[in-house]
């Protein structure tokens, strides 16, 4: 027992110090950690949070990846758990070619798909454009979508189906009114790490905008680096504050995205 | 016969189901009701199927198109250059180097990090106070953008900055190094953020695979006598198979496509020492506004991806997911 006590020590060091670190960086000044990089602020200046959490360029990135996660996972839950329906309740020839057709998507990498989605989205007028990383974030989220979705649909019993219909409802609206509510804990799981996934992602945002107010937090985090080179501490401080959103939504929903981890591996 | 076959599911599935609605009481009403059927799948389906084709399978087929030409990004796509960039790609010593280097981090995944995080799982399995609050400590790296914790990770990777003022403080002073200027270590250094970054995903995974074994099973290895390294090895591990090949498969697409933790703390140098086939492909193809010869290099990746999956779903993942991608690939 001493021993797991201590690698859970060593662990939480490794983990949570380098993340307390930046953030108690955040309140010195750039001479002091130029000086000294590791070290108790003294006195604690609040100024690089301040100008920080003044200024527009961190509450627009903060917004723009809230709308493009929004948007991508309302458009992979819509979609996605109305493939789901069709795959686990209706019978159909190649319904079985069609759902490894969507899991497929498991295996091709986006980023492999960001050149010519850039090509593409040129085509399509949405280069520079928060819809134009919204709907492939949203169609490359499908797959998981419906892998996870599927058999939750399929293990609601029958009974239940067939007695809606018998009450005069139609398909579609046991899917809408009974089938969508009973399945919440899955589409939480889902909504959560099409979100996270969304949020996260940073090379198909570095191709498509060029305009700075139109950039996502991680592609604004990055090019904050390098432009303010010289303003270390205002480095920490953004990069402290862009941690937030992502930690926040993690403890507060921690369980959903573990039984996401766990979905994956029952399959 | 107006049965139900629908226009979006006509064309795939070679293993179809076989379709076994009872004949209906009346002609009428059997015709009424498969249509009625056809309709709703094809609402239910169609927007689903569009959006999968158009961003996801058509980008590659757009790849492989355009990397027949030289074409530059603007104008018209006229230069037909043949299997030219392909060429190209494979004489490039530097991508050669950036397609080891891919490797050589796929490589070090597996084996650094599949132990690491099968043998702080079966610690983190055990019952101690505080073990909640680890799990969560433990997996809150995964949440964080990668392109923040590379920020992160530059900040402290700096000469004189925190990691080296740590390895002072505990003594290990003498070894410091220019980690992210090193041409030696720069790869390592990169991989040691990856695995900063993403151990918390293998250790939740099997975390959640340890707990689908029944604990009777331990327990009555342990009253057969077998030591806790024995029902580790012949109890639990052979149970936790599948986890770790889901893992292994995870693991391995996820490296193939390395680029955002890359990109942000060196760009693939310096001198291309730390380039993967992801960071050769923005900087080689995007950037140098070669796009004709990026989108080659976006194949030869999905070639690598594909090519793996397929091999990997025959002879591993198959006894697991009774083939729901076999199928298809195979």
């Amino acid at each position: 027992m001493p021993a797991t006590y201590l690698v859970s020590i060593v662990l939480f060091g490794i983990t949570i110090v380098p993340m307390l670190f930046v953030i108690v960086d955040g309140f010195r000044s750039t001479g002091d950690i130029n000086s000294s990089p590791v070290g108790v602020p003294h006195p604690w200046d609040w100024s690089n949070y301040a100008s920080v959490l003044g200024t527009a360029p961190f509450w627009q990135f903060l917004g723009n990846s809230a709308l493009i996660a929004g948007v991508a996972t309302i458009i992979a839950l819509v979609l996605g758990s109305m493939a789901a329906f069709a795959l686990s309740r209706y019978e159909f020839r190649g319904r079985e070619g069609l759902f490894t057709l969507f899991v497929s998507g498991l295996l091709f990498p986006i980023a492999a798909a960001a050149l010519p989605l850039y090509l593409l989205l040129q085509h399509l007028n949405l280069l520079d454009n928060q819809f134009g990383v919204a709907i492939p974030e949203a169609a490359f989220s499908l797959a998981i979508t419906i892998f996870i979705l599927r058999p939750f649909m399929r293990a609601i019993p029958g009974e239940l189906e067939d007695a809606s219909l018998v009450d005069g409802a139609s398909r579609l609206r046991f899917f809408v009114q009974i089938l969508i509510p009973l399945c919440k804990p899955a589409l939480v799981t889902v909504a959560l790490l099409t979100f996270v996934n969304s949020w996260n992602q940073y090379l198909l945002p570095l191709l498509v905008f060029t305009t700075e107010s139109h950039f996502t937090l991680p592609l604004g985090v990055a090019t904050y680096q390098s432009q303010y080179s010289s303003n270390t501490a205002a480095i920490f401080a953004f990069t402290a504050v862009s941690m937030i959103p992502c930690l926040g939504i993690f403890v507060w929903a921690e369980r959903y995205l573990v039984a996401g981890a766990a979905g994956a591996v029952k399959g | 016969m107006a049965r139900t076959e629908t226009a979006s599911s006509g064309q795939t599935g070679p293993a179809a189901t076989e379709n076994s609605v009872a004949a209906g009481p009346r002609p009428g009403f059997r015709r009424r009701r498969g249509l009625r059927k056809k309709i709703e799948l094809t609402i239910l389906l169609t927007p689903a199927l569009v959006l999968f084709a158009g961003f996801v399978l058509l980008p590659i087929v757009i790849a492989a198109y355009y990397s027949l030409f030289n074409y530059s990004g603007f104008g018209p796509l006229n230069d037909f250059w043949g299997l030219h960039n392909y060429k190209i790609a494979f004489n490039d010593p530097f991508f050669v180097q950036a397609i080891q280097h891919t490797l050589i981090l796929t490589v070090l995944s597996l084996v650094i990090q599949l132990p690491l995080s099968l043998s702080l799982a079966l610690l983190l399995n055990r019952k101690f106070r505080g073990r909640g609050f680890m799990r969560l400590v433990i997996f809150a790296p995964y949440v964080l953008p990668p392109a923040v914790t590379a920020v992160m990770w530059s900040l402290m990777l700096q000469p004189g900055g925190f990691v080296d003022q740590v390895m002072q403080a505990i003594g290990l002073g003498r070894l410091v190094q220019l980690w992210l200027a090193n041409l030696h270590l720069v790869l390592y250094t990169n991989f040691v953020v990856l695995t900063w970054q993403y151990i918390g995903f293998g250790i939740v995974l099997l975390l959640a695979g340890l707990q689908g074994i029944p604990t009777e099973l331990r327990e009555a290895a342990a009253i057969d006598g077998a030591t806790p390294w024995q029902v580790t090895k012949s109890v639990v591990l052979p149970l936790l198979a599948p986890t770790i090949r889901i893992w292994v498969f995870l693991t391995v697409i996820g490296s193939l496509q390395v680029f955002d933790i890359v990109w942000i703390l060196t760009e693939g140098g310096p001198a291309d020492a730390s380039q993967t086939m992801v960071t050769y492909m923005f900087s080689d193809g995007f950037r140098s506004l070669e796009f004709g010869y990026g989108t080659a290099i976006a194949v030869i990746i999905f070639v690598f991806c594909f090519v793996f999956s397929l091999i990997y779903q025959r002879f591993a993942l198959r006894r697991d997911t009774a083939g729901a991608l076999t199928r298809a690939v195979g």
